[in-house]
């Protein structure tokens, strides 16, 4: 039982990384209806720009402190995805304005293909360390309900914290500040919100924006544990079957169906995989979406889907 | 002056509904027939067939499967992989457990097999659409390259997936030299090409292309929504399918899953949306302008005498890979089809102006 | 005024009650249409007149009611039998096929009536290339009625929008209907255009003895052509009867005129 728990933490905190990525997708599908396939690679940037930052400041401007450093590296990436948002509003999106679905997740696509490219051109192509001053011991919980207690990574559990930090500041920022009225109601109709005189462009790189800080904090918690490499980008394509689980346009889905296909992923690759010979988990949350799709295409709490005539 | 349809006129609707209608198309066609089948083998190097032209044969052959699919039929499909190396490793099933089969059959066979699971993978198309089915035909291309990795049954207890194939012959002429790979993919292509182009100047292909404009007008007219769905996914994979045996068989002799990874899904998605959406043409140009480009793009420095790391040269290429997409959905989201199109209009009214 | 003898009920529309959620968009709907007549619809925006054609099309499901169609009775239709049983429709928004040409969205309309298989289909030389013949006669018979001929291998999408409705009306005929449902077809054209597509339903009743279940706002249209008419306003039945009954009745002036709800 205890080995139970042990995973189902596990899982939780591989969901929450997905949560954070499906959150900066529902977050622009919400606002400018594009599926962005390239958020993946966004997490990718932000985590090498973060991490290289963090080496190269204390060297340009000669200093030491590490926390300074931190901070720098990530006022400057922060910089960087604001850079990038605007990059693509004014060179893609405002280009692509009326075209199909299909258009748009292919000039997503081509987006992440540059990035990609670009973000190693930039900041170089090894595994380089995030060094957040998270605590890397484990410690042991539930003592006294199992014998030896159930390990939990201390450093997952400040994951988690920061996480939900930042849900919480979205969730305040989307209520609260005019900004964030105006980014809801762009996402609940471009038309009314343009002729109601909220600037559509602009808007729009407030949300890439956004979901670009989503993708740097999901990308220093990320790169913090595993390193930042090439393959964050490959793991991000799992957010996929989260949003079609959760709902493309709810922010409580995006979370609520992260931890929902990292706990599903661990505990089925733990208790199912030997039976089909292991490895299920790279398609096991597809399948899960699959099975969504065929009884409730909204997923769990996205808006019902109506065609009309 | 050149292009005119002056003097050809049409006296049956069947010489007005051919393939061709214009004279100078025709001689065109002819023209590009007789440089594929007869000039190409004899003057090309062995390097280039190789490397250029059976690729750019047999992935034409797939992105005409996946058009099919997607161009006209406006179903969204990331999976085409998965087919891909469900009809190699059919074929390879079929070649390696039976005896004296001979190689047509089995790529056949294993297109066959490849659309069954294609329908299959249809059925949630009947429900969803969009990016939803995009999703759900990810479950697929992430399933298969499971399932070839570790259900050994599939390739014949190999460890990681790898098999590999050798001396094949088409009923007793040998397929070894590059020129003798290049012919069999062509037959196949020149082949798969008029029967694919039949079908979408048919009956089915109006009923595909209704669907994709208008699902609930076409449901009046009394199309059956599922009908044309399920045959566009089935006619579909089965192409696919066979382009995926002869990519293992033909091209690499010896492949992994990975071959047919998301990556190669991406790729052919890539060539049917820069080709031209619901185009036949349009699939041709599209693996034309894939396959050649990674070879520019890797060239290029080396003619402008700057030497690049090859770690560097493939982010490069990725970046210009990806800008150039984009810059191509920009300028024109119909592809290089709509772009040849308009040319031809151009040439019918040359040398006027309009 | 149809000239043809007006036969029995085709048609029969029993009760209809329509709702989408706690909008009610038809209640107790009862009318019927009998073969070869000019059967109008009208009645103020939001009446419900093309929800109770897409009832008949099998596009919305009744909650309440059924719809007999000679004789056979359904309490909600499926579009393709209903497409079968020969009951053809065009669109108030026109649903036309955007991406192939005027030649081929009528085609289309022969869909039902082709019978070759894929492999057929594949090959194409023999019998599916004589069937795409046979059919191409049919289809050019319907472009020469509609007077679209120049236009026949252009792009649906590039054409004006009074020749887009007649594509409608022609991919609506090749089905051979014997009943055709036209929705607004007159909406948006000037005095010309509606004088050319009043002609050419006249003459589709006519010649071919279609009856024509038609919605339409243009009165003067309406009076002119229909032998009978029913009225809605708010889903609910108004009048029923002549045209000259109809324009009397107090209830449907003051629809129209507007007096308070």
């Amino acid at each position: 039982m205890g080995f139970f728990l042990e995973t189902l933490f596990g899982g939780l905190m591989v969901g929450m990384l997905y949560s954070l990525i499906a959150l900066g997708f529902v977050l622009i599908y919400k606002a400018s209806g594009v599926f962005n396939f390239a958020q993946g690679a966004m997490v990718l940037f932000a985590a090498l720009a973060m991490a290289r930052f963090y080496e190269w400041f204390p060297k340009w401007f000669g200093f030491e402190n590490k926390i300074l450093a931190n901070v720098l590296a990530f006022a400057g990436a922060v910089l960087v995805m604001v850079v990038v948002a605007w990059l693509i509003e004014r060179l893609v999106l405002r280009k692509l304005v009326n075209q199909e679905h299909i258009t748009l997740l292919m000039a997503t696509l081509g987006i992440t293909y540059f990035l990609e490219g670009f973000g190693q051109t930039l900041f170089g192509s090894d595994i380089y360390k995030i060094d957040i001053g998270m605590p890397k011991d484990p410690i042991f919980v539930l003592e006294g309900m199992f014998q030896g207690g159930v390990l939990i990574n201390k450093e997952d559990l400040y994951a988690a914290a920061i996480a939900a930090v930042l849900v919480a500041l979205l969730a305040l920022f989307f209520q609260k500040t005019a900004t964030g009225r105006a980014l809801r109601a762009v996402a609940d109709d471009h038309q009314a919100a343009q002729s109601i005189g909220i600037p559509l462009g602009r808007i729009w790189i407030i949300v890439w924006s956004v979901a670009g800080f989503v993708a740097l904090v999901a990308g220093v918690i990320w790169g913090s544990k595993l390193g930042v490499q090439f393959s964050l980008s490959l793991v991000a394509l799992k957010a996929l079957p989260v949003v079609i689980l959760g709902g493309l346009t709810s922010v409580p889905g995006a979370i609520i169906g992260g931890l929902i296909i990292g706990v599903g992923e661990k505990l089925s690759e733990i208790y199912i995989g030997p039976m089909f010979g292991g490895g299920i988990e790279i398609w096991f949350a597809y399948v899960l979406a699959l099975v969504f799709l065929l009884f409730r295409p909204q997923g769990l709490f996205g808006e019902k889907i109506i065609d009309r005539v | 002056m050149l292009y005119r349809e002056n003097g050809q006129f049409k006296s049956s609707y069947r010489s007005d509904q051919q393939i061709f209608p214009i004279l100078q198309d025709r001689i065109a066609i002819g023209l590009l027939l007789a440089v594929a089948f007869v000039a190409i083998p004899l003057l090309s190097s062995e390097y280039l067939m190789r490397a250029i032209f059976v690729p750019f044969l047999i992935l034409s052959l797939a992105a005409l499967g996946l058009n099919i699919l997607v161009g006209y039929c406006g179903q969204i499909s990331l999976g085409t992989g998965a087919f891909m190396a469900i009809g190699a490793y059919a074929a390879y099933n079929f070649q390696a457990r039976i005896p004296g089969m001979p190689l047509v059959f089995s790529l056949l066979l294993g297109g066959l097999c490849s659309t069954a699971v294609g329908v299959l993978f249809g059925i949630p198309s009947l429900r969803i659409k969009g990016l939803y089915l995009a999703v759900a035909t990810l479950a697929a291309q992430f399933f298969t390259d499971w399932a070839f990795l570790r259900i050994k049954w599939f390739t014949n207890d190999s460890s990681s997936g790898s098999v590999s194939v050798a001396g094949l012959n088409v009923f007793g002429i040998p397929i070894e030299s590059p020129v003798q790979k290049y012919l069999l993919c062509l037959g196949f292509l020149v082949v798969f090409a008029l029967l694919a182009k039949n079908l979408v100047r048919g009956a089915i292909g109006r009923e595909w292309m209704a669907i994709r404009d208008m699902d609930v007008a076409a449901a009046v007219i009394g199309i059956r929504p599922v009908y044309a769905k399920l045959t566009a996914f089935a006619v579909s994979s089965f192409i696919v399918g066979v382009a995926g045996g002869l990519w293992g068989f033909v091209h690499l002799g010896s492949w992994e899953p990975a071959a047919f990874n998301i990556d190669r899904s991406f790729q052919l998605l890539f060539m049917v949306i820069i080709g031209g959406l619901g185009s036949i043409m349009g699939s041709f140009f599209g693996a034309a302008f894939i396959v050649v480009l990674p070879i520019v793009l890797d060239g290029l420095p080396y003619w402008f005498g700057i030497p690049i790391d090859t770690a560097l040269a493939s982010h490069l290429t990725f970046m210009i890979f990806g800008a150039l997409i984009v810059f191509f959905l920009i300028v024109e989201p119909h592809g290089i089809a709509r772009l040849w199109s308009t040319a031809k209009e151009k040439l019918r009214l040359w040398p006027f102006p309009h | 005024m149809a000239t043809r003898k007006i036969g029995e009920v085709i048609l029969d529309v029993k009760n209809i009650s329509l709702r989408f959620g706690g909008v009610k968009a038809l209640t107790d709907i009862s009318f019927d249409v009998r073969e070869h007549e000019v059967r109008a619809i009208i009645g103020p925006n939001g009446a419900g007149k093309s929800s109770m054609l897409n009832c008949i099309n099998g596009v919305y499901a009744p909650q309440e009611g059924s719809i007999s169609f000679r004789g056979q009775t359904f309490s909600h239709m499926n579009s393709r039998q209903v497409a079968e049983m020969g009951v053809a429709r065009t669109f108030q928004n026109l649903a036309l096929f955007k991406g192939m040409s005027v030649l081929d969205n009528i085609m289309t309309g022969r869909n039902l009536k082709m019978k070759s298989n894929l492999f057929q289909q594949a090959i194409r030389w023999g019998a599916a290339e004589r069937e795409e013949t046979a059919q191409r006669q049919h289809v050019e018979r319907i472009i020469d009625f509609l007077e679209i001929q120049p236009y026949r291998k252009t792009a649906v999408g590039k054409m004006p929008y009074g020749l887009q409705k007649r594509v409608d009306l022609g991919r609506a005929l090749a089905m051979d209907p014997q009943v055709l449902l036209l929705d607004e077809p007159m909406a948006g054209m000037n005095v010309e255009e509606k004088q050319d597509m009043s002609r050419f339903i006249l003459d589709v009743n006519d010649e071919f003895g279609t009856t024509i279940v038609l919605i339409e706002h243009d009165m003067g249209v309406v009076m002119d052509i229909s032998d009978r008419v029913v009225v809605l306003d708010y889903g609910k039945k108004i009048g029923d009867g002549t045209p000259a009954d109809v324009r009397q009745n107090p209830d449907v002036i003051s629809a129209y005129l507007g007096t308070s709800h």
